[in-house]
């Protein structure tokens, strides 16, 4: 009576893995076996594509004169100069020049700057109503020295300056700008500059007394040629200002010209005898009735008037590009693509609940955290990768269907373009996590992906179509998950640069900051919901 | 003896009194409604969430509407939104989002719980269920539309005059006592309760709730940002705007400028209104033609 024990029983199948990549596969099979999920998915990238390819503008049509015959589409594009960096940017001033050749420099002093502005609110259309005076000063209106490479737009540069309302400035190659002597300048309070070229580095100065110098900074102008053009330079750019405070507002913009008076002008080095007066950029003062560029020079002392601006563009009112677009124009579907995206995303979860599917589920994976955290890389995998090819072909036609149509894309580097392309994919992607994690925290679709839109897509809409005031559609675009679409900004705002720095083409909260915010609820969402899944009978 | 209650007796009872024939079934259709009206509200009543729905189509509203008012300043005269009454009615735009989750949940919470089957055995005229349905959802959030609009009003006449919209600026306290925005406000209501309807009809079509969901907001709110951003062809740009149901429907909150609209405010909630209709007429007529 031998009372062996008994062997439980075993099955003869070996042992299942229950790690992380096995969760991850029986979430992917979910996923895959739904078909309708797998429609919705295909249906965003339509949705994106079909909406951001509206956004093609017409074409348009141009023509050079009363005359000349009328030109459409890629013909009317007009070139705009680039700068050294590769980006877009305004050349267009009033050079009074002579060429230096080697080593040398340039210093003058600068006893005045005073500006003239068309009137706000031109009585007719052919009087050039206009005022005067220092009061009218663009805060950016510039009156300076400076050594360039050439008269040609758009080619490198150095110049000290005085301006309208930010002091002594050095500025550089259209985007770098280093402040000196803060402070308006008048004949009591004149401004000493001056600019040292030493091989291809050029050193700014400047002085309240034309004796005690201080360094501003120093520009590296790499592949300089040896003869270059220095002299004085004045310009100022177009007034734009604000005509409703509703949503993106109406513009208005209007020409503005800046004098500057310089005295005790020197060239040091080897340079070629006269003065020569010439607008670079054919800039054209205050139009055809008003008064225009120019130079005077008694003895010593010029007189300089331009109109224009040596900066980097900016894209929306008062821009100095005709009809233009940015790259993520064309990406503005991914608001449609994320609104299939969210109600996937939150079926994904809703649905296992629904069906009591996610008994079965925690049944299989205790590890409640771990179920959710393989549903959120799953969704997030497939909306991002959706996503990217969705942008990739988006930007792709879009912007050759743009140039087709007549229509000046800014051009921005591939770091730019990378950024913006994938942001819009991860940006489907976190909003596809959020989603799942309010689905989860809800337990029930409709309003689970009512949250979602509303937070995301509804916020977006009502401050990118005007529907609210500016300030509350700013602040919409600050605080709300719908910050994350200024990822796909690809043009940097200027601080040198007066432009309009609105929507849609420049949201509230820097790229990195904006997505930022998105993320930041989605990460809370998703403590929220583990919490919630471990606490709660399911 | 006979003491059943009415709700219960008008059923089975004008049933019997019918004649035959389908005008007929029509009349004991029609006799039948207070007894299916009476079973929807009970149904639509004893669900928690839709009294927490209806108070939120009253919260998101008003406060979105307070928000958009406290934030928009009118401190030199220039420049200033030209139409208070349409800035104290933004909260519409997201206390529509709440009607529509109602609706949606109205009729597709019966159909992921089963409720469906048990409420066509006891009422199998389908079409006369989804009209019930549609009244009784009209009639909740006509209720709580008033009430959420009143609120936005109400805050838009309190806050407005401290924001600088002073009659020194060219502006009146908001008044209902004012035709253009009595107008204003009974519309928006009225927007609500065809929106209401609206998603309702999506909902009976598509069955499943985050399905209805997602398309009824998709098709609220794409056609506002296409007008805004991406459509510049202005043939396409004025169809948009006359024919798309909020943009179209949200006209009738327009109180100035009227000459300028691309559609007056009673034709633009017409179409709103039609929009609904085509959308409870699909939910209908699928209702009718599929097994539940």
């Amino acid at each position: 009576m031998s009372a062996g024990t008994i062997t439980p029983y075993r099955s003869a199948q070996p042992a299942g893995h229950d790690g992380f990549p096995q969760l991850l596969r029986a979430e992917w099979i979910k996923f895959r076996s739904v078909r309708g999920w797998i429609i919705g998915v295909v249906v965003a990238g339509l949705l994106m594509l079909a909406v951001g390819l509206l956004g093609v503008q017409a074409s348009i049509a141009c023509s050079s004169g009363p005359h000349a015959p009328v030109k459409h589409g890629a013909a009317c594009v007009t070139p705009v100069p680039i700068g050294p960096g590769g980006e877009p940017v305004s050349d267009s001033f009033y050079f009074v020049r002579q060429p230096l050749t080697g080593n040398g420099s340039i210093t003058a002093q600068v006893t005045s700057l005073t500006g003239v502005q068309q009137s706000a609110a031109p009585s007719g259309p052919n009087t050039a109503q206009t005022q005067a005076g220092p009061h009218v000063l663009q805060p950016w209106s510039k009156a300076g020295i400076i050594i360039k490479q050439s008269t040609k737009q758009g080619s490198a540069y150095a110049a000290m300056m005085v301006t309208g309302g930010n002091g002594v400035r050095m500025q550089y190659d259209y985007t770098q700008d280093i402040a000196g002597i803060p402070g308006k300048v008048s004949a009591v309070h004149p401004r000493w500059l001056r600019l040292t070229r030493s091989g291809d580095t050029i050193t700014g100065y400047d002085s309240a007394d034309g004796f005690h110098w201080t360094r501003v900074g120093s520009a590296d102008l790499a592949g300089l040629p040896s003869t270059v053009q220095v002299g004085l330079f004045a310009t100022s750019p177009m007034h734009v200002y604000e005509s409703s405070s509703f949503g993106s507002g109406n513009y208005n913009g209007v020409n503005t010209i800046a004098t500057g008076v310089f005295d005790h002008v020197g060239v040091s080095g080897q340079h070629g005898g006269a003065w020569a007066g010439a607008a670079v950029g054919g800039s054209q003062g205050l139009g055809p009735n008003g008064p225009g560029d120019s130079y005077q020079q008694a003895g010593g002392s010029f007189t300089v008037t331009g109109s224009g601006d040596i900066a980097p563009v900016t894209a929306g009112p008062g821009s100095s590009v005709g009809p233009s677009g940015t790259i993520e124009q064309h990406l503005v579907g991914t608001f449609a693509g994320l609104i299939a995206v969210v109600v996937i995303a939150t079926m994904f979860i809703t649905a296992e609940y629904r069906r009591g599917m996610i008994r079965l589920t925690l049944a299989a994976t205790p590890r409640r955290g771990r179920v959710l955290a393989a549903k959120a890389v799953v969704i997030g995998a497939v909306t991002f990768v959706l996503g990217l090819i969705a942008a990739i072909i988006a930007v792709l036609i879009g912007t050759r269907l743009s140039a087709n149509q007549g229509i000046y894309v800014f051009p921005v580097s591939w770091q730019t373009e990378a950024r913006v392309l994938l942001g819009t994919a991860a940006v489907l992607a976190v909003g596809a996590v959020l989603a799942l994690a309010v689905g989860t925290i809800l337990r029930r679709s409709a309003a689970a992906i009512t949250v979602v839109i509303a937070g995301v897509v509804l916020t977006y809409i009502l401050a990118m179509a005007s529907l609210v005031p500016l300030p509350v559609a700013e602040w919409l675009l600050r605080v709300t998950p719908a910050a994350g679409f200024a990822i796909q900004q690809s043009l940097p705002r200027w601080p040198q640069v007066t432009g309009v720095y609105g929507l849609p083409q420049y949201y509230p909260l820097s790229p990195w900051a904006g997505f930022a915010v998105l993320c930041g609820y989605a990460v809370v969402a998703m403590g929220l919901a583990v919490l919630l899944l471990r606490r709660r009978d399911a | 003896m006979n003491h059943a209650p009415p709700a219960i007796q008008a059923g089975p009872s004008a049933a019997h009194a019918a004649p035959p024939g389908r005008r007929g079934a029509l009349r004991a259709g029609l006799a039948a409604m207070p007894g299916t009206l009476h079973a929807e509200w009970t149904k639509l009543r004893t669900v928690s969430g839709t009294a927490w729905l209806l108070a939120g189509v009253v919260t998101a509203t008003a406060a979105v509407s307070a928000a958009a008012v406290a934030a928009t300043k009118c401190t030199t005269g220039l420049g200033c939104p030209a139409d208070p009454t349409k800035l104290s009615l933004t909260g519409v735009y997201l206390g529509q989002a709440v009607v529509a989750i109602l609706a949606v949940l109205a009729v597709s919470n019966e159909y992921s719980t089963g409720m469906v089957r048990v409420t066509l055995a006891a009422m199998p005229r389908r079409l006369a269920v989804l009209a019930a349905k549609a009244a009784i959802v009209g009639a909740m959030v006509l209720v709580a539309g008033a009430v959420a609009v009143a609120a936005s009003l109400l805050a838009g006449r309190l806050m407005l005059p401290g924001n600088g919209f002073t009659a020194a600026h060219g502006f009146a306290a908001l008044s209902l006592a004012h035709g253009p925005t009595l107008r204003a406000a009974c519309g928006s209501v009225l927007y609500l309760a065809l929106i209401a309807i609206f998603s309702l009809g999506i909902a009976t079509a598509v069955r499943d709730s985050a399905v209805a969901i997602g398309l009824s907001l998709g098709l609220l709110y794409l056609p506002p940002i296409l007008i805004a951003l991406t459509v510049t062809n202005p043939v396409w740009l004025h169809r948009l705007q006359r024919y798309t149901p909020m943009t179209a429907g949200l006209t009738i909150q327009n109180t100035t400028g009227l000459h300028g609209l691309p559609i007056t405010p009673w034709a633009g909630l017409g179409v709103l209104a039609l929009w609904a209709a085509a959308a409870l007429l699909t939910g209908g007529l699928l209702l009718r033609v599929r097994d539940a």
